[in-house]
Parts: structure tokens; C-alpha cells; sequence
């Protein structure tokens, strides 16, 4: 018996989402009195998620997996799961791996519960806490069946060290691409996205167009902060769809969303109610998103966003 | 080619969220259902099929007598037939054996689902569906072709997007992007008549335990009231010093 967290990682290192979910794996562990073993695919740097709290490594290299499979990656997971007598494995919510998890799911006969948000207040029967209704709510829900699939939501518990001494192991499961195949991958590879994104900024109609976005981008840039919109400004084809975020685009759980003119509709607020600390810009002091922000200034974002962003760079530069 | 849209019936996006009978129960008072945005996607990608492939549009629901409305938009809307499964939408995975059930029995070639219901949020069900009806499955999905049993998908990744190719049988999740907003269709008077003569079929369920049960609900704890400053000196200071997030 042992838990088993699948670790995600980009270009051959893990991301922090992996060390976030084999810090939590390792909570479990602890209250179940069982081990940590990851699983990873094409990564080097076994031993950092030993910091962590892991006690071994399954390495996959596989030059096939090079590009991700769902259905390749849920055999490989599940695999693993059973190799190990697994009774819970943990993924993280990039969209990746909410794409494998009901795969895994389906292949272990497990129940599956996304978004959770902390260590289960019980172990048996084994009890979860995970956030409903787009982060209007919580629930408690209880996992019934031997083998249990977490889906732990990003930045809720954040990174946890452990030292562990790490043996790392290769391991070769037998994996299917399941009918489907990768033609072509259309991605930034110089952006930060707001998956990954620890700040965030995002602007709506209140800057009028979409020639009025590198006021959006220099703020970003300077903050090293991926860049999102509200959803009529991706339907007005001002930004990308891939940048709306909200009830119905994208969640966003950064450490700090900055939203510049950006009225806070519930549908808006539903998306980054997940982030920590939120900053509202907009001129208009009976916005209601101020009654959802941390830090608010009331102004013109014409004139403040520059400030802030010139400011920011005075203050980078003294912190540096 | 013969789609099946599954529809989950959702509280409406500007719901307030209360729950009831101890916190253990969703509070469906003075709540409006409709149909999953996601889902309302993917049905009128569907729609095209239709209309530009000759496709048959069936739509599926499991849950009670309650959804029947939102099972008569998606047929004002233009789908030919509705099946609800009578038995209330307990989990992921039962909802998606009630579903494979009907895959199997109507064999359909495309099964549109959503990427995620605005309720549950479980993310789950159209994988599931797939692994149990042995179909192909792409996630969440913002563009879709069919050319006789071939498809090709373009997929949302974080940070961009993929294209994929692949084959039928096929299991999607959708979400916007299938089609665009300014696509999606209010029902008119015509569709609306037309939805009251087509068939409603009513099943009963198939046996299948849930996995998972949601035994309490609670709601974030209220907010500290916002800290209002009027320049962005003092904004950084407190972003640097209290927040730490800088
Ligand atoms: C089914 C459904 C789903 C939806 N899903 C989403 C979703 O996922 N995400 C989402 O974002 N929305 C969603 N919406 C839309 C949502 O209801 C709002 O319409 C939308 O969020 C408003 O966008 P906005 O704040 O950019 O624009 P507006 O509401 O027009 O607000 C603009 C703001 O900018 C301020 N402003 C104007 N000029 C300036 C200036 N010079 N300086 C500073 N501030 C200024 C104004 O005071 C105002 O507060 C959804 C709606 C529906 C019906
Ligand atoms: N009760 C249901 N009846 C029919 N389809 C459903 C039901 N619940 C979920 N679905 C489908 O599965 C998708 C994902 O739902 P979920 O896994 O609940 O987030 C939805 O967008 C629907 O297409």
C-alpha cells in the first residue's frame, strides 16, 4: 500500500503543481501511515520531489511520450497504481491532468473526486473537501470505493517540504494512445500561462479596445504575470478565447489576480474566487467587484495602470 | 452519422447558492435550470452536423421529471429525439454507466458532452462514458470535424491549443470555442411547437451504485471588507509588506 501522485512536468523538469500535489500526497501518507511513490514521465530531478515528502520515484522515459496522450498517460498512472496496491492517487488540475483523470478513474474502478482543497478530515471512510458550484461552495464527499482518484486543486495547499531519502526506479508500462493523436501544438512557449501563472492580470471593457492592451501587457511583463480578459472582451475578439476566464472560460487560482476595468459579474468572480489576494482597478467606486477584492483602487486605469507599472519597476529594481 | 448530446440541467450562472435540511441539500428555491453552457456548445455544433451532414441529433438527461424542460429547449433548439433516464444524478460515475447504457442500446457514432457542469464541476462524466463504451475521447474540445469516420479536434491546452486527429466512435468534451457565442440559438416560436410533438422517451435506469456521495455543503467564509488606497505607492507597500504576493 502507498499513495501514488502522478507528477507533471514541462520540458524535462517538474512544475511546481508537482511538488504542490506530492506535498499533499505526502499528508495523506502521514495519516494513512503509508509512503509516497510518484510517478513521473520524461523528467529529471527525482530527488527534488523527496524534498517534498516522496520515498521513491517510478521514472518513465519514453521518447513516444513526448507528447502528451491522455489515454497513454491514465495506462501508465493506473498501472503504477496497481504495481504499488495503491489505494489513493493524486493528480494536480493543469488541463492535462483533468483530461487523464477520469481515464485513470474508469481503469481503477475508482472514485474520483476534482478540486480539492485540503487533507481529507477522514481517512476511513475516506472523506474529502472540494470546492462546487465554481467556487460558490464546498462540499464534503465521501469516496466509497477501495481505490480513490484526487484531483487536487492548484495553489489550495500549497508546498509542504519533507526530506525524504528518494530511490528512483525505472519503470516501462504497457500504455495505449487510445485513437487519438497529436498533429500539431499552437503554444507560446516565451508566455506564462495562466495555468501556471503565480499573478495575473486581466482587463475588461473598461479599457475601451483592444488597442489599449499594452497597457495590460506592460503591467504583466513587468510583474512576470500571465495575461487574462473578461468573456465579453474574447467575444468582442479583442483577446483570445483561451484568456477568458470565469464561470464559463478558464479558472484562475494565482496568488494575485489584478483586474483592471472589470465590472466583477458573479460569472466573472465564480472563475478567480480560487486566487488568494485581489486587486481591483476601475473607475467606478460602485463596481461590485470591489466587494470581492482585497485591494482596490478607485481611478481611471489610463492614468493608474502606467503608475503602477512604472512604480513596480522602481520597486523591482531596489528589490532585486 | 447519429449524435447523442448530453445535457446536464444546471442552476442558471447568476444563481445565488444556498443550500438547506442541514446544509446537506442544494436549496432550489427561486432557482432557474438551464441547460450546462458547455453543453449548449456542443449542441449547437451538433445542430451543423445536422444541417450541413445530415446528422441525427438525439439528447440525453439523467435526473428526474424536473429536467424536462431543459430536454424541451435542446429539442426547440432542433434535436430530434429526448431520452431522460429516470433516477436523480447521484455521482459522475453513475451518471456516466446511464448514459453508456444509452450509447450502447442507440448506437451512436459522436457523443457530445461538456468539459465540466457548472454545478458539480466534475469534469468526469464524457471520460468515463468513453472508457466504458471502449470510444475515443478528447477533452476539453474547441473545434470538431467529422469527414465520414474520420474527425479532427483542436483541443484547449493551458497556454494554447492542439490539433488532434482521430476516429468514431468519439466522445468529446466541449466548451466554447465548438461554436461561437453569437452562434448559440434562443428558441423560436416554430421550435418551440415543433419540441411539444417530438418524442420525450422516459427510461429507467440500469443498476449502478455511485462511488461518491456529497454528505455537507458549506459556503467561503465572508470576505474582510476591501482596503481602498488612492495611489499606487501605498498599493505595492501593502501588496509587498501584508499581502506578501509581490
Ligand atoms: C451564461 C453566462 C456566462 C458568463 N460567463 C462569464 C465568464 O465566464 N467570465 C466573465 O468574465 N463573464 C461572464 N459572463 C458575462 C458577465 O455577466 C459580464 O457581462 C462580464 O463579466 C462583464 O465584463 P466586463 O467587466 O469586462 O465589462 P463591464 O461589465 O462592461 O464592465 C466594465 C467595467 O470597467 C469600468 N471602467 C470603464 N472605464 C474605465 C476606466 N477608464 N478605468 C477603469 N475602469 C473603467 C466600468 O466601471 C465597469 O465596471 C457570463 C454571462 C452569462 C450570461
Ligand atoms: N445528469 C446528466 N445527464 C446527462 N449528461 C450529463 C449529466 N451530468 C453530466 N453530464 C454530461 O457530462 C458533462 C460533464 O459533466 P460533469 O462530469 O458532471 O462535470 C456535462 O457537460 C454533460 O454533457
Amino acid at each position: 500500500m502507498s499513495v501514488l501522485v502522478y507528477t507533471e512536468s514541462e520540458g524535462g523538469s517538474f512544475k511546481k503543481i508537482a511538488h504542490e500535489a506530492v506535498s499533499y500526497a505526502r499528508g495523506i501518507a502521514d495519516a494513512m501511515g503509508t509512503s509516497v511513490t510518484a510517478v513521473s514521465i520524461n523528467s529529471s530531478g527525482s530527488e527534488e520531489l523527496g524534498t517534498y515528502g516522496a520515498s521513491k520515484v517510478l521514472e518513465i522515459n519514453d521518447a513516444s511520450l513526448d507528447t502528451f496522450n491522455a489515454s497513454a498517460y491514465a495506462d501508465a498512472v493506473a498501472e503504477a497504481a496497481k504495481n504499488e496496491g495503491a489505494e489513493v492517487v493524486v493528480l494536480s488540475s493543469s488541463a492535462n491532468s483533468k483530461f487523464m483523470a477520469p481515464l485513470v478513474a474508469a481503469n481503477l474502478d475508482a472514485g474520483y473526486v476534482p478540486n480539492v482543497t485540503e487533507l481529507p478530515v477522514n481517512t476511513s471512510p475516506f472523506q474529502v473537501k472540494h470546492t462546487v458550484f465554481t467556487n460558490k461552495a464546498f462540499a464534503h464527499t465521501e469516496i466509497s470505493t477501495s481505490s480513490k482518484v484526487i484531483g487536487l486543486a492548484k495553489n489550495a495547499y500549497g508546498l509542504k517540504e519533507n526530506p525524504t531519502s528518494v530511490s528512483a526506479e525505472s519503470f516501462s508500462p504497457q500504455v495505449s494512445t487510445g485513437g487519438v493523436e497529436v498533429v500539431s501544438v499552437d503554444k507560446a512557449t516565451d508566455k506564462v500561462t495562466i495555468a501556471d501563472a503565480e499573478i495575473v492580470v486581466s482587463g475588461g471593457r473598461g479599457l475601451k479596445g483592444p488597442e489599449n492592451w499594452g497597457l495590460i501587457e506592460d503591467l504583466a511583463e513587468t510583474l512576470g504575470a500571465a495575461t487574462a480578459c473578461s468573456k465579453p472582451v474574447s467575444d468582442m475578439g479583442w483577446r483570445p478565447h483561451s484568456e477568458h476566464v470565469g464561470q464559463t472560460g478558464k479558472p484562475v487560482a494565482s496568488n494575485l489576480y489584478i483586474a483592471i476595468g472589470i465590472s466583477g459579474a458573479i460569472q466573472h468572480l465564480a472563475g478567480i474566487n480560487s486566487s488568494k489576494v485581489k486587486v481591483v482597478i476601475n473607475n467606478d467606486p460602485e463596481a461590485p467587484f470591489f466587494k470581492a477584492a482585497d485591494y482596490g483602487i478607485v481611478g481611471d486605469a489610463f492614468e493608474v495602470v502606467p503608475q503602477l507599472t512604472e512604480k513596480l519597476k522602481e520597486f523591482k529594481a531596489q528589490n532585486a | 452519422m447519429k449524435i447523442l448530446v448530453c445535457i446536464s440541467h444546471v442552476p442558471d450562472t447568476t444563481s445565488k447558492i444556498n443550500f438547506t435540511e442541514g446544509d446537506t441539500k442544494f436549496d432550489t428555491n427561486g432557482v432557474q435550470f438551464v441547460i450546462n453552457p458547455n453543453d449548449e456548445f456542443g449542441l449547437t455544433r451538433a445542430m451543423w452536423f445536422k444541417e450541413k451532414q445530415g446528422a441525427v441529433v438525439h439528447v440525453a438527461n439523467v435526473g428526474g421529471p424536473e429536467t424536462e424542460p431543459t430536454l424541451r429547449k435542446a429539442l426547440a433548439i432542433g434535436a430530434d429525439e429526448a431520452i431522460r433516464v429516470n433516477t436523480p444524478a447521484t455521482d459522475g460515475y453513475s451518471v456516466a454507466k446511464q448514459l453508456a447504457a444509452i450509447v450502447s442500446e442507440g448506437g451512436y457514432d459522436l457523443v457530445i458532452g461538456g468539459r465540466e457542469s457548472i454545478d458539480y464541476n466534475g469534469g468526469m462524466v464524457p471520460g468515463m462514458l468513453a472508457k466504458m463504451t471502449g470510444a475515443n475521447f478528447v477533452n476539453t474540445c474547441i473545434s470538431l470535424e467529422i469527414d465520414g469516420t474520420n474527425a479532427t479536434a483542436v483541443r484547449e491546452i493551458d497556454g494554447g491549443k492542439e490539433t488532434l486527429t482521430t476516429s468514431l466512435p468519439l466522445v468529446i468534451g466541449g466548451q466554447k470555442g465548438l461554436v461561437e457565442e453569437s452562434d448559440l440559438r434562443i428558441p423560436n416560436m416554430r421550435g418551440i411547437m415543433q419540441a411539444r410533438s417530438k418524442p420525450l422517451h422516459v427510461k429507467e435506469p440500469v443498476d449502478a451504485q455511485p462511488e461518491t456521495q456529497a454528505t455537507q455543503f458549506e459556503k467561503p467564509a465572508p470576505r474582510g471588507a476591501v482596503k481602498l488606497v488612492d495611489n499606487v505607492d501605498d498599493l505595492i507597500n501593502l501588496l509587498h509588506n501584508e499581502a506578501k504576493a509581490i
